[in-house]
């Protein structure tokens, strides 16, 4: 593939999605302490690197360079070379952080702090506290607009998508969605946002420039009682066509048509899926499964699960880089 | 019957707010949600020092809800407070609520002996009020003597028996010595267990009574006659798997562990218990709620101030979607599909509307972590596997008027 690819001079084209090129993706094993580091290309684990405790939200650098872990019982995010393994910084998070979220220039950082109903923000050049914004109760998942300049924080017990301008750091609206709130996700355009509630068992689909819930996602699995779907990671594709909602302990990956929100398909992965991570050329859509202690690898395309991969104890978060 | 005729339009005007974006409004009115707290307060021993009640057992879950609610109430401007009003048992309970109701309250969280709940809540019917117990593990204010204006958010002994007993029959636990204690609220528990023995297959190869001849829990000379007085007790009985005692008295349990005649795990009343709640819970997100507790009050949270706090963090939900304490609508919104409530016990808590009990998981604890949570996988129910615990909707007897 690799030879074919440059003959044809997709060269513009490859910088940007490059399939070919294997990609890297980290998983945080919230029980393990550890990140595991997969090879997309071969779907096979090249090693495992050892983190602080419980280490739970994930991302890279926006230069691709390092990774972002949040390891909440140390109330710290740890930023990790993965070329040595090596923590080259300890930002100063706040207590017990699980979600955080980078602005497009990949200057500052936007930290849920579970404990004290705060976000706090960071300057990741200098790794400085800038400021705090006072959110309900139990903050969790973090959504940042495509142009950077709204923020939404999820709060757990408080059921509120709060959304803060990332300017004033004011919060200009709060609106209500089902019980505990886990993830945000905004559509590419900014044109929608998603809500996962992981009690209420719905996804609620907002309009942003309004404030208001559009729709409400539910999920019907024939044969399991309404307890067991739990969604909490969302993924929607670029082209904003289609959704992916994890169910938790309903074992499966609701598939969401971007345009109906209605769901098309359910997919069958490992147990207590929590969150998942697109594959840059989006030919694959990886999710961590923390029960059964492996990732499945959906092919995008199909609509199939092709593959699980073992993994460390209890993974929960994932990040894939271009390298 | 409870009164709010204007319910309709407050919830019609709940769900407008609903489609819409909600900011905070400066300088607009703040609505006050004051909710009263009746407690019977009389002074209670355990065997374990360590479990000991605090003074504010109870009532502390509910403090914690308050703060909770106001957080969100910052962004609604909604206040809520809590008015504690304690009893002794010589005192009128009607009369107590009678006060309460004069003083513009309509939902009341009581922790309350199952016969003052009921006065409570024939006070409660007759001011147009909300009950919610907090406190009475009862079945029979849930079934005979269920009220339609008392919400349960405390679990039933059924609930806690069948919890525990799933549990054990999963284990393959299945042949039970039953130790009971001589009074009341023992012989509550003891039934309980022996229905969800009969329930879920296991059987109950022995029954004992241990007698409350008296005495206190602490002694300058210790231990050293329990060491010998447990194995005595325990001996000459048929091969069993587990020892299940019914001791809400706390006269004997807390003595069994490690000292039976033979060597046997001990559940029920000591061992392995089932609860609403326990200070070791660290799932779906309980640590905050853990850590969010220790720092207000500087102690561990317990059951009763799990279901304290479970009652006023549903006054909380009540408030954000109906916008009113009118105990009609908030009771209407309850039995509606609409609610559900996130109480950090891996899944949504709903009320089972033939009998205004919360159904909810039973946490199965050793005191110092939690072993598993019930129901037990394979206990299959066709409506809602939590409807596995305790007396479901076709065994119920309640008659809600």
């Amino acid at each position: 593939m690799r030879p074919s690819r440059s003959l044809l001079g997709f060269v513009v084209i490859a910088t940007l999605t490059d399939p070919a090129c294997a990609f890297t993706a980290y998983v945080s094993n919230e029980k393990g302490n550890t990140i595991t580091v997969l090879d997309t290309n071969t779907l096979q684990v090249i090693k495992t690197i050892k983190v602080g405790q419980r280490p739970r939200g994930i991302e890279l650098t926006k230069d691709g360079k390092f990774i972002l872990v949040a390891v909440g019982d140390d109330d710290t995010i740890q930023m990790i070379d993965p070329k040595s393994d090596d923590i080259v910084a300890t930002l100063p998070s706040g207590p017990d952080p699980e979600l955080f979220t980078q602005d497009p220039a990949g200057n500052i950082l936007y930290v849920a702090n579970e404990n004290n109903n705060t976000v706090t923000i960071i300057d990741l050049e200098k790794r400085v506290p800038i400021g705090e914004v006072q959110v309900g109760v139990e903050p969790e998942g973090m959504g940042l607009s495509p142009d950077g300049k709204i923020l939404v924080n999820t709060s757990e017990t408080t059921n509120m998508a709060h959304f803060i301008d990332t300017q004033t750091r004011q919060i200009i609206a709060n609106v209500l969605v089902d019980p505990r709130p886990r993830f945000a996700a905004f559509t590419s355009d900014g044109s929608q946002l998603w809500v996962s509630s992981e009690v209420g068992g719905t996804v609620s689909v907002i309009d942003p420039a309004k404030h208001e819930v559009i729709k409400k996602i539910t999920f019907a699995i024939p044969g399991l009682r309404s307890e067991a779907v739990q969604p909490v990671g969302i993924n929607i594709t670029r082209d904003g066509k289609t959704g992916f909602v994890a169910l938790g302990p309903a074992n499966r990956v609701a598939v969401i048509d971007g345009a109906t929100h209605e769901v098309k398909k359910y997919l069958l992965v490992g147990q207590r899926v929590w969150h998942m991570a697109f594959t840059p050329d989006e030919k694959y859509l990886l999710t961590t499964n923390g029960v059964s202690n492996d990732v499945s690898v959906i092919d995008v395309a199909s609509l199939k699960v092709i593959k699980s991969i073992q993994v460390g104890q209890l993974p929960w978060g994932i990040a894939i880089s271009r390298q | 019957m409870l009164m709010g005729s204007s319910c309709l339009i407050r919830l019609l005007l709940g769900a407008a707010f609903l489609l819409a974006g909600i900011s905070a409004l400066p300088g607009a009115d703040t609505v006050e949600f004051k909710i009263g707290y009746l407690r019977l307060v009389q002074p209670r021993t355990t065997i374990s020092l360590v479990e000991m009640p605090a003074p504010n057992d109870g009532l502390a879950g509910a403090e914690l809800a308050v703060t909770d609610n106001n957080t969100t109430g910052r962004f609604l401007n909604q206040h809520f407070s809590l008015e504690d009003v304690k009893l002794t048992p010589a005192d009128d309970v009607a009369a107590a609520v009678g006060g309460l109701a004069d003083r513009g309250i309509s939902l009341l969280i009581v922790d309350l002996p199952a016969d003052a709940v009921l006065r409570a809540a024939d006070a409660a019917r007759a001011r147009g009020l909300l009950v919610f117990n907090a406190g009475a593990l009862d079945d029979r204010l849930r079934e005979v003597d269920c009220r339609a204006n008392v919400v349960h958010t405390a679990p039933t002994r059924s609930m806690l028996a069948d919890g525990l007993a799933q549990y054990l029959v999963w284990k393959q636990w299945r042949r039970w010595v039953l130790i009971v204690g001589s009074h009341e609220p023992d012989k509550l528990y003891a039934e309980a267990l022996r229905r969800s023995a009969q329930r879920f297959g296991a059987k109950i190869v022995q029954e004992k009574v241990f007698e409350d001849t008296g005495g206190s829990r602490r002694s300058d000379t210790g231990v050293v006659q329990v060491q010998r007085q447990i194995p005595v007790f325990t001996q000459q009985l048929p091969d069993y798997d587990v020892l299940v005692a019914a001791d809400e008295s706390e006269v004997f349990a807390g003595y069994l562990p490690y000292r039976t005649w033979n060597p046997r795990p001990v559940a029920g009343s000591a061992g392995l218990v089932p609860t609403s709640w326990n200070a070791s819970n660290d799932q779906w997100g309980a640590t905050q709620m853990q850590d969010r507790f220790m720092r207000q009050f500087a102690r561990p949270m317990t059951a009763l101030d799990m279901q304290a706090w479970t009652a006023a963090r549903m006054i909380g939900e009540s408030a954000v979607h109906v916008r009113s304490t009118d105990a009609k609508a908030t009771l209407d919104f309850f039995k509606s599909p609409e609610f559900a409530l996130a109480a950090f016990k891996g899944q949504k808590l709903t009320l089972r509307d033939w009998n205004l009990q919360l159904r909810q998981p039973i946490l199965l604890t050793d005191g110092r972590t939690i072993v598993s949570v019930s129901p037990q996988e394979g206990f299959l129910h066709q409506f809602s596997e939590l409807d596995t615990l305790g007396f479901d909707r076709s065994e119920s007897k309640c008659k809600l008027n």
